[in-house]
């Protein structure tokens, strides 16, 4: 591709300092890809090798300890590895997504509400927001009488699928994906791929980890083996990453 | 590889994305009470719509810090300014006591975590709203009642009760009435000092999210203080951890919790149950 990537990570390195056991534990050293826009990228590796860690280092819940995540944001291209607190809690709200496998549901908020919630922090009024969050909650498979519920008290699956729902109701430029389809069920597997389809069409990054990439093999285009450093694009042609 | 990662730097320095100024700018705040350093230069900056968290144990100064910003005492040195019409530039220390007291009832609600401190327990508690806005100046009776109500419905207090007194209502039901006093001249901050500590989990829970509904559709910013670790993830954008009367750590909630980065933070994350 000829276009100026979206996102540049060069040499980025995450170690965790462990004051009690007086110890450093190394993720990850040295991770450099690119990636485009439309680009879905997929990290592979064994249990351990960093892949959820990378993913929470670009998001910046785990603080990097060297090189850059060169991001292109709708207010200018930004380093994510080195950005202000403030800075990058305006992409979270604006323009970079998280999903994880667990849903940070807050006490006695009904799901509708939990979902409906980015779009009424970006401006959109009320009955919108929630008319959108019905659908989305439809199309994940949650029932009606369960939009009014709390989903503290749901099972794992529907609390996955209210989470996605509150994640990808509002068009990112980046998302992050860890796990996303760890327990659902087809029907709402289904659903996501066809999310994520339609928001690669429309330009959305995309960089994830899943436990079956199977799920989600038309649309991968490029991967990156975490565990032995190896990046494959869509040709099956394989490079070795720098370290 | 043998890595000294040191001390993290307490801000990142790179260049902003944020056009918004600070609503709040605190600089080099120190207080001594006495032998005892309750702050050591303490800077603090918390931008207009967010909710900063202050976590900490018992007499880390996280309380003084937010008597602080309340006006409440004068520091032994520093700046505090807030981003208001016309007093951009201006050190709120050095403005005499009436003047301090009009700012406040003005432009700073505060919930203090014992309702004795923010009530009149024997007056009722629409007058307790009402008495914020008399002493902002307002003088109809009318204007005085409406306001009262409407700022205590925000706070979703239940309207058929607004003449009781605060020493006849449960807790939670106090602190309603504590927040729709805080709220009523819409505060351009809003300080929230263990807001919850004390109540039973289920109205806790009512509270939070009374405060929650509020910051959203009203976009108040919000300085909470709590040693409950558990209140500051669910309500917080950004923490301080505060120790010995000295910011030790600060970083968005979740890499403050996820990725503690000072020793002292990751003995109190890892205590979490």
């Amino acid at each position: 591709m000829t276009t100026t990537p979206l996102l540049r990570v060069q040499g980025l390195t995450k170690t965790f300092r462990m004051y009690h056991l007086d110890s450093m534990l190394h993720a990850f050293e040295g991770v450099s890809f690119d990636l485009h826009e439309g680009e879905f990228l997929l990290l592979r590796g064994h249990n351990g090798a960093g892949k959820s860690t990378l993913l929470r280092t670009i998001w910046r819940s785990y603080l990097p300890v060297g090189g850059h995540v060169f991001y292109r944001s709708n207010h200018g291209e930004i380093d994510l590895a080195n950005a202000a607190d403030v800075d990058i809690a305006l992409l979270r709200r604006e323009e970079i997504g998280f999903v994880t496998q667990f849903l940070n549901a807050r006490p006695r908020v009904a799901a509708q509400d939990i979902v409906s919630e980015p779009l009424r922090l970006a401006g959109v009024p009320q009955a919108e927001a929630l008319d959108q969050a019905r659908h989305w909650l439809d199309q994940f498979g949650v029932r009606p009488e369960l939009w009014r519920a709390y989903p503290s008290t749901f099972s794992g699956g529907e609390q996955q699928k209210v989470n996605l729902a509150r994640a990808l109701i509002q068009p990112q430029k980046l998302l992050l994906l860890d796990e996303p389809t760890a327990s659902l069920d087809a029907g709402a597997r289904a659903a996501l791929l066809r999310r994520l389809a339609e928001l690669k069409a429309h330009g959305v990054a995309i960089i994830g980890v899943f436990h079956h990439p199977g799920d989600v093999a038309q649309l991968i285009d490029r991967e990156i083996d975490l565990s032995t450093r190896v990046v494959a694009d869509e040709t099956g042609e394989e490079e070795h990453v720098a370290l | 590889m043998s890595l000294d990662l040191g001390l993290p730097a307490l801000e990142r320095a790179a260049p902003r994305l944020m056009r918004a100024e600070p609503l709040l700018t605190m600089r080099d705040i120190s207080k001594s009470f006495g032998n005892v350093r309750a702050l050591r230069q303490v800077d603090a900056t918390v931008y207009p719509g967010e909710v900063m968290g202050i976590v900490g144990e018992s007499g880390s100064g996280k309380s003084t810090l937010l008597r602080m910003m309340n006006l409440e005492d004068t520091p032994d040195g520093g700046d505090y300014t807030l981003r208001l019409p016309g007093r951009e530039n201006e050190n709120l220390f050095d403005l005499a006591r009436y003047e301090r007291r009009m700012l406040c009832a003005r432009h700073i609600g505060i919930v203090y975590q014992n309702p004795h401190l923010g009530l009149l327990m024997r007056h009722s508690s629409s007058g307790n709203v009402a008495e914020r806005l008399l002493i902002a100046g307002e003088r109809s009776f009318d204007v005085l009642r409406d306001k009262a109500r409407e700022a205590l419905d925000a706070s979703e207090f239940p309207l058929d009760r607004m003449d009781a007194r605060p020493i006849e209502l449960s807790g939670g039901m106090q602190q309603r009435v504590q927040l729709a006093k805080a709220i009523a001249l819409e505060p351009a901050l809003l300080l929230l000092d263990e807001p919850t500590t004390g109540l039973d989990v289920s109205v806790q829970a009512l509270v939070l999210d009374t405060l929650k509904r509020l910051q959203r559709d009203r976009q108040i910013t919000m300085v909470l203080v709590s040693h409950d670790l558990g209140v500051i993830r669910t309500m917080a954008d950004r923490v301080m951890v505060m120790r010995h009367g000295e910011v030790v750590e600060q970083g968005l909630a979740d890499q403050v919790f996820q990725d503690p980065q000072h020793p002292y933070t990751q003995q109190l994350v890892h205590a979490k149950l």
